[in-house]
């Protein structure tokens, strides 16, 4: 099962869902941090880190002994990774898609494939919570790539909480795409419903059912239940401002550690869930 | 021209607040929206929008199966997993690198370019404002932010802008990678928590990458003063400027509900003042002062 946590806007609390939901139901759940270019996750839930593993997409790398310059495999990249100028044959590596059309197209075979580092993943646990996160590399674009690569790494058996990141292309997609549940996490201002009504069209766009938490339910207005109840969305959690949570988690304390009381509605929120889940069928696997 | 580009690393520490919030104090200049894909700016400037366009993307693969001959070619090469045992193509994953296109032995594979979005040339009562609206799940977010970043300059050069304000995406990815080339300073806006620290840091060593210098701001700072106190001395370490801090005051959030900055919302307050002195600190900073040169202190040595 996997249940993926995102917002649209930023900073509406993800990863503390996402990782409290995961310490209130402990063994038998990977919490895997898709926020590639911002990981928080393991600064919440403190996992011991037990391996790193280098992450790199393949780019051509050309033998310009075969090379005879005729620039088909310029022609053919359609994101101008490749210019052969003269006696030579430059290779621009983070324009480069790993889509591979170069080595088909070479007629010399002179396009092998090195890599290029895109980040690490990390894995580590905690109390029996598995835990991987990807770490985009500093000054790498692509963070999509990785966020597969985190996704991939994943082990099936377990409950799989998917902290994704914010926005609505092609990184949210790809924490997204193949879940079988969508938390939203949202705050009841306008900034907070503008972006979630973006992120639910995306969603509908996956046909993955999708569920609200609203966080910080008593500040800004009504319009985000307005719109939950319009557009057919069950509000699964709401938790309302509370300046000892805002002050706990500038220190990376957990609301279920801080708040045990909090415990039981982290617990409820996941087998409602499931519940959902079940309802259409159950969880791909 | 010279460009401030508002960014963060994490999000929702604030950056729109406080973008919209300077542009009520700036004088001259043109507003940009450059969170693409998240865009907010708009809810608190009310543009009035006098010109829009079609942002046009990548192209996607689409095979006419009257022609396809379901020999394979194209799902072998695909490294995407783009085209199931139907040969129909999956647009949410097709990368837009047509080697399927080039390779189909009964050539029937289209590969028409993509409406991505809209971006927008607007009025507002602060000055005029450039934005856009990427469509749903598409990508290419970097090139529409790049796009919007030199119309924002085409147009300040030709109202004779002093100035452009840009509202950046969060993150360290593509977007923002697009967002902080050629800026003139950069402005972090940081809250005092262990998340926005960690993320400060991604954000500060980006900046010290692509080599454009940054200043930063510590928003919400009475959540956790220690902290602040850390982000600040940690500027200073990267050679960055500490511009003050901003209190959590709910009046960003009343206002925002109103559609209004901060300075449009009540009576005065010290959290007016507050912002009232990072912008002046902002416009006074070396780096918004010197022609190009960034580390003074380097340059006299």
């Amino acid at each position: 099962m996997i249940i993926s946590v995102a917002s649209g806007k930023g900073g509406t609390g993800k990863t503390t869902i996402s990782v409290n939901m995961a310490l209130a139901l402990g063994r038998g759940v990977e919490l895997l941090d898709c926020d590639v270019e911002e990981p928080n996750a393991h600064l919440f839930l403190k996992p011991k880190i037990e391996r790193s593993e280098k992450v790199e997409v393949p780019i051509p790398l050309v033998d310009l002994d075969k090379c005879t310059f005729c620039k088909k495999c310029s022609d053919i990249c359609r994101f101008n990774a490749l210019a052969v100028v003269g006696k030579k044959v430059l290779v621009f590596q983070e324009l480069c898609h790993s889509c591979g059309g170069c080595m088909v197209v070479c007629p010399e075979g002179a396009i092998t494939e090195t890599g290029r580092e895109l980040g690490f993943l990390n894995f580590g646990a905690r109390d029996g919570i598995g835990f991987i996160n990807g770490r985009l590399r500093v000054g790498e674009a692509m963070s999509p790539p990785l966020i597969k690569q985190v996704r991939a790494a994943a082990n099936p058996r377990l409950i799989t909480i998917i902290d994704a990141p914010p926005g609505t292309s092609c990184p949210v997609i790809a924490a997204m795409n193949g879940a079988d549940f969508i938390l939203m996490v949202t705050e009841p201002t306008p900034f907070g419903l503008h972006d979630l009504k973006l992120a639910v069209e995306a969603v509908r766009l996956l046909g993955i059912p999708c569920g609200l938490v609203i966080n910080r339910a008593d500040i800004g207005d009504r319009k985000v239940f307005d719109y939950a109840e319009k557009e057919n969305l069950p509000i699964l959690l709401t938790i309302p401002f509370d300046r000892r949570i805002a002050e706990a988690y500038s220190q990376g304390k957990n609301i279920v550690e801080e708040f045990p009381e909090w415990r039981q509605c982290f617990t409820e929120l996941f087998r409602k869930i499931e519940a959902i889940i079940n309802e259409r069928g159950g969880a791909h696997a | 021209m010279r460009e401030i580009v508002i960014i963060s690393g994490k999000g929702g520490t604030g950056k729109t607040s406080l973008t919209a919030a300077f542009a009520a104090l700036a004088k001259n200049s043109v507003f940009c929206d450059a969170d693409v894909d998240a865009a907010d700016l708009h809810l608190l400037m009310q543009p009035k929008v006098v010109q829009r366009a079609d942002f046009m993307g990548g192209c996607k693969a689409v095979i006419s199966p009257d022609i396809c001959t379901s020999c394979g070619t194209c799902r072998e090469l695909c490294r995407f997993d783009a085209i199931n045992e139907q040969f129909q193509v999956d647009t949410i994953r097709c990368e837009g690198c047509g080697v399927c296109v080039d390779f189909c032995p009964a050539q029937a594979i289209q590969f028409p370019v993509q409406r991505c979005g809209e971006w927008y040339i607007s009025n507002t009562r602060f000055g005029p404002m450039v934005h856009a609206r990427l469509g749903i799940a598409e990508e290419n977010s970097g090139k529409l932010v790049s796009l919007v970043r030199k119309e924002a300059r085409q147009l300040a050069e030709k109202k004779g802008a002093d100035l452009i304000i840009t509202d950046g995406p969060p993150g360290i990815g593509c977007p923002v990678i697009a967002s902080i080339g050629g800026a003139t300073v950069l402005v972090i806006v940081v809250e005092p928590t262990v998340s926005g620290i960690h993320d400060m840091e991604r954000v500060v060593d980006l900046a010290a990458h692509f080599k454009v210098p940054g200043m930063v701001c510590v928003n919400k700072f009475d959540l956790n003063v220690e902290m602040t106190e850390t982000i600040e001395q940690l500027a200073q370490e990267r050679n960055m400027a500490a511009l003050g801090r901003v209190s959590f005051d709910p009046a960003f959030t009343r206002s925002m509900v109103e559609g209004k900055t901060l300075f449009e919302y009540g009576k005065p307050t010290a959290t007016w003042q507050q912002v009232r002195d990072i912008w002046t600190h902002i416009i006074n900073s070396p780096s918004m002062n010197t022609l190009g040169i960034v580390d003074l202190k380097s340059t006299i040595q």
